[in-house]
C-alpha cells in the first residue's frame, strides 16, 4: 500500500468565524480520520517517537490499537505513562518532540502523534462511563503545590501507585496555566476540568485557596503528616522592558490580560471582571504566551493586533502552528521592531480629562540580527534613527517571567538559583529533604508538557524514597 | 465555602463581618491582606483584614460599598457562605523597634489603620491616632481607637463632628510644636496619603503608606498591582501583593498609582448601577 505523505488535515474552524469567537479553533479528527491517519505508523521496532516524548508515552502501541478501531485500548495504554492526555493532545509542542523522531517525518510528514493522541483522549472522554479501579492506599500522604501541568502529573502517578496525595492551589480553580493561562479557544476548561476530576476519581484531594508560602508553609505540611512535598507553582512575577510609560492605563502583562480574561471569564458578555475590549492592541513578544495574548484580544472585538517582536520570524519561539493560526486570523506580525517607550494621552489643561494617562501609541525602533548570542540566535542590534510609532490603546508585555519568591523566602535550606529558580538534581530534588520541585518553579517559564516530565520524573523519585521508608 | 459568622453594619455604607476561615486566621497579620469571591461567577477583591480571633477561626472584614462586587458582598446575611476567601496576602506592618507611633487613617481605610494601632499598643508602643471621616454620619470604630491610642484625634471635613477639617491638621500641628515618632503609618484615600507624606516631610520622620490597587491573583502572577517608587532616583517596579500593601510613602508614586486606580471607573460604576437595579428589582 502507497504510504500517504501527508499527515491527515486537522478540521478547523474558519479563520474569518473564529477570530470572532473563543471556541475551540481545531474540532479534532473524526473516528474515520483517525483509523486512517493511525495507519500511517510505520510500527518501527526501535521506537524513535517514544525517546521524543517528555512522559514516554507508548506511541507505537497506542496508534495499532487506534488502526483497529479499539479506541478505549488505545486510551488505556496513553493513561499509564500521562494523566492529561486531552491536554497533551492539544499544546504540545509535537512538531519538536515526538513528530521530529518519526521515522515517516525522513521522507514525507510524521505521523500526526498528538492528532491521534488528542481523538483519543477525546473519545474517551465522551463515552468511557467507568471510574478508574481507586488504587489500594499504601499509608503514605504525600502534599503537592500548585495544580499545573506539572502537579497534575505528579499527583496523578502517586495516586495510581496507593499515596494519599492532596493538591494545594493558590486560586479558586485547579489548573494552573490550563486555566488561567491557555485560552478556551485552543485548549477549552471543560478538557482541563474533566482531567481534574479523573485525578478526585483517584483519591487526589484538591484544595483551592491555599497560598503555600502564606496561607501554610512547606514546614507546616510536614507537621501536617505529608512526609513529601512535590513544589510545582509555576513560574511568577511578569516581567516589563522598564521603559518609559508601563504604568499607563491599558499596559498589561500578558499574565494580567489572559487571567482577566480566561480565569475571570472576562471574555464573556457582561463580565463582572472588567478587560479592554476593541481598539488596536501591540502584543511584545514571540512566545505562545504572546500568540494566545493577541489572539484573545482580536476575539475580544480589536480592530487590529500587531505581534511586536525584536527578532526575525526564524527565531520567533511560538509553535508554528499557533504562528500559522495567528496569521490566518489576520494579527500583524512586526517583526524586527523593538518598543522604546509607551506613548499615554496626557491633557495639560484639564488634569480631569478621564483620557489622561491612557495608551495612545507605542514607538517601536527597526532592529537588523547581527552576531550569534549566548542562546545560539542572532542578536538583534538597533537601526539608529528608525524609530516609529504604532498608534493602539493597548499594550500587552509578553516578554517572560521571573520566580515567585513566596515559598523561597518561607522554606529554609531551599536553595535558588541566580534568576530565583529552585534548584533541583536529577531526580527532582530540591536542598531539603523530602521536598521536590519541577516545572517552570525551576526552569523558568517552559511548555506544558516539560512541567509534565518534571512531575512524572518527581513522582518516580518520591515512591523511591517513600518505598524505602 | 467559608461562613458569614456575624455581620454588622457600621454606616450606610460600610459593613464589618467575620468569616470562617480558620487557616487564614491563623496566620493573619496586620497589614494582610484576603482576596475573596461572592459567589461561582464572582470577581477577585482584595480586602485588608480588620482583625482575626484563630479561637474561633474567623477573619473579620470590614468593607465599604463602592460597586457591583461588594453590593452583592452586602446583600449576603449572616450564616449564609462566601464561594473563595484566601489569604493572608501580602506582607504584614512592620512594628520592630517603633516604641512611638502615629497612625493616620481616612474613611473606610481606619478599618486597616485599626488592627495595626491595636497591635502597637499590644506591643507596648506610645500610639496617637489620628481618624479622619467626610463628616459625623460615617464615622467608624471610634470606641476602638479610643481603647488602643495614647491619643486620638477625630476630624470631620465638614465640622460635623470632632475637630472640623482634615488629618494634616493635628499632625502638622503636632509635628510643628516639636513632636517626633518613629514612625507615621497612613493608610486612605491616595490623595489623603499623599498629603500625609508631604506633611511629615520637613521632620524627616519615616512613612509608611498602605497601596491599594486593582489586583487579581493577589500571588504575585498577573502584575496588574504593580506601582513605581523613586528609589534615589531611579524608578523600580514593585508588586503591592508580594512586595506590599505597605510602602515607603517618600517612595512612591502617587499620581500614577492615582490614574492607574482610575483605569475601569467607568466598567465600575456600571457594574455597581446593575446590581443595585438587580437588588431592587428582587426587593
Amino acid at each position: 500500500m502507497a504510504i500517504i505523505p501527508n499527515k491527515h488535515e486537522m478540521p478547523t474552524q474558519e479563520p474569518s468565524v473564529r477570530a470572532h469567537n473563543f471556541s475551540e479553533v481545531a474540532l479534532g479528527y473524526t473516528a474515520e480520520i483517525a483509523v486512517e491517519e493511525a495507519q500511517r505508523c510505520l510500527n518501527c521496532k526501535n521506537q524513535p517517537c517514544v525517546s521524543g516524548c517528555p512522559v514516554n508515552i507508548h506511541i507505537p502501541e497506542f496508534i495499532a490499537q487506534v488502526k483497529e478501531g479499539n479506541f478505549e485500548e488505545a486510551y488505556k495504554i496513553i493513561s499509564t505513562t500521562s494523566s492529561l492526555p486531552a491536554v497533551c493532545g492539544r499544546v504540545c509542542p509535537q512538531e519538536s518532540q515526538c513528530e521530529s523522531k518519526c521515522t515517516l517525518g525522513i521522507k514525507f510528514e510524521p505521523v500526526g502523534i498528538g492528532r491521534l493522541e488528542r481523538f483519543v483522549a477525546d473519545y474517551h472522554n465522551e463515552n468511557n462511563k467507568e471510574q478508574p479501579p481507586v488504587p489500594a492506599p499504601n499509608g503514605h500522604k504525600v502534599a503537592i503545590v500548585g495544580s499545573g501541568p506539572s502537579g497534575l502529573t505528579c499527583a496523578g502517578d502517586l495516586a495510581k501507585k496507593g499515596y494519599k496525595v492532596t493538591v494545594y492551589e493558590a486560586l479558586h480553580t485547579a489548573g494552573g496555566v490550563l486555566v488561567y493561562g491557555i485560552p478556551e479557544f485552543r485548549l477549552p476548561k471543560k478538557i482541563v476540568a474533566k482531567e481534574v476530576e479523573t485525578l478526585k476519581a483517584l483519591g487526589v484531594d484538591v484544595e483551592t485557596n491555599v497560598v503555600i508560602g502564606k496561607t501554610l508553609t512547606i514546614d507546616e505540611l510536614f507537621e501536617m503528616g505529608y512526609e513529601a512535598v512535590f513544589v510545582g507553582s509555576g513560574a511568577g512575577l511578569p516581567r516589563f522592558m522598564n521603559i518609559p510609560g508601563e504604568a499607563y492605563k491599558g499596559v498589561y502583562s500578558a499574565n494580567e490580560f489572559l487571567t482577566r480574561s480566561n480565569l475571570m471569564k472576562a471574555y464573556k458578555e457582561d463580565p463582572v471582571t472588567p478587560i479592554m475590549k476593541g481598539g488596536k492592541v501591540a502584543v511584545v513578544g514571540g512566545g505562545n504566551v504572546a500568540m494566545d495574548a493577541a489572539r484573545t484580544a482580536l476575539r475580544l472585538g480589536a480592530e487590529k493586533v500587531y505581534i511586536v517582536y525584536r527578532r526575525s520570524m526564524e527565531e520567533l519561539p511560538a509553535r508554528k502552528e499557533e504562528v500559522e493560526h495567528a496569521k490566518e486570523e489576520g494579527i500583524d506580525f512586526r517583526l524586527l521592531n523593538n518598543p522604546v517607550e509607551i506613548l499615554g494621552y496626557n491633557n495639560p489643561d484639564d488634569p480631569r480629562d478621564p483620557k489622561n494617562g491612557f495608551v495612545t501609541g507605542i514607538k517601536c525602533v527597526k532592529m537588523e540580527l547581527g552576531e550569534p548570542d549566548a542562546s545560539g540566535r542572532r542578536r538583534p542590534v538597533e537601526i539608529k534613527g528608525s524609530e516609529f510609532v504604532l498608534d493602539v490603546d493597548a499594550v500587552i508585555m509578553s516578554i517572560g517571567t521571573s520566580p515567585n519568591p513566596l515559598i523561597k523566602n518561607t522554606t529554609k535550606g531551599l536553595d535558588v538559583n541566580d534568576h530565583g529558580g529552585i534548584i533541583v538534581n536529577e531526580d527532582g530534588l530540591t536542598s531539603r529533604d523530602a521536598v521536590y520541585a519541577g516545572g517552570d518553579a525551576v526552569t523558568g517559564a517552559a511548555t506544558v508538557i516539560s512541567a509534565m516530565g518534571a512531575g512524572k520524573l518527581a513522582a518516580k523519585s518520591i515512591d523511591e524514597y517513600l518505598s524505602k521508608r | 465555602m467559608y461562613k458569614i459568622v456575624s455581620k454588622k453594619s457600621l454606616n450606610a455604607t460600610v459593613t464589618q463581618m467575620e468569616i470562617e476561615a480558620p487557616l487564614v486566621a491563623n496566620k493573619a497579620k496586620p497589614g494582610q491582606f484576603i482576596i475573596l469571591r461572592v459567589d461561582e461567577e464572582g470577581e477577585r477583591i482584595p480586602l485588608t483584614v480588620a482583625g482575626t480571633d484563630p479561637e474561633k477561626g474567623t477573619v473579620k472584614i470590614i468593607f465599604q460599598i463602592v460597586g457591583g462586587t461588594t453590593e452583592k458582598l452586602n446583600h449576603k446575611a449572616e450564616g449564609e457562605c462566601l464561594q473563595d476567601f484566601v489569604g493572608p496576602l501580602g506582607v504584614a506592618t512592620h512594628t520592630e523597634g517603633i516604641k512611638k507611633v502615629c497612625i493616620v487613617g481616612g474613611g473606610v481605610g481606619c478599618a486597616i489603620a485599626m488592627p495595626v494601632a491595636q497591635e502597637f499598643h499590644r506591643l507596648g508602643a506610645n500610639v496617637t491616632s489620628i481618624i479622619g471621616f467626610r463628616s459625623k454620619d460615617i464615622l467608624i470604630l471610634e470606641d476602638e481607637f479610643k481603647a488602643c491610642s495614647d491619643k486620638l484625634y477625630v476630624m470631620t471635613d465638614d465640622g460635623s463632628y470632632g475637630q472640623h477639617g482634615n488629618v494634616t491638621v493635628p499632625l502638622k500641628e503636632m509635628l510643628e510644636n516639636g513632636e517626633t515618632f518613629d514612625e507615621i503609618i497612613t493608610i486612605g484615600p491616595l490623595i489623603m496619603m499623599k498629603f500625609v507624606v508631604a506633611t511629615a516631610k520637613p521632620y524627616n520622620i519615616p512613612v509608611t503608606v498602605s497601596m491599594n490597587p486593582i489586583m487579581i491573583d493577589g500571588t504575585g502572577m498577573c502584575g496588574g498591582c504593580r506601582l513605581t517608587l523613586n528609589q534615589d532616583g531611579k524608578k523600580v517596579t514593585k508588586f503591592a501583593c508580594v512586595d506590599g500593601p505597605d510602602f515607603n510613602g517618600y517612595e512612591v508614586d502617587f499620581d500614577e498609582a492615582m490614574s492607574r486606580n482610575r483605569m475601569y471607573m467607568d466598567f465600575e460604576r456600571h457594574a455597581y448601577e446593575e446590581a443595585c437595579n438587580l437588588f431592587k428589582k428582587e426587593a
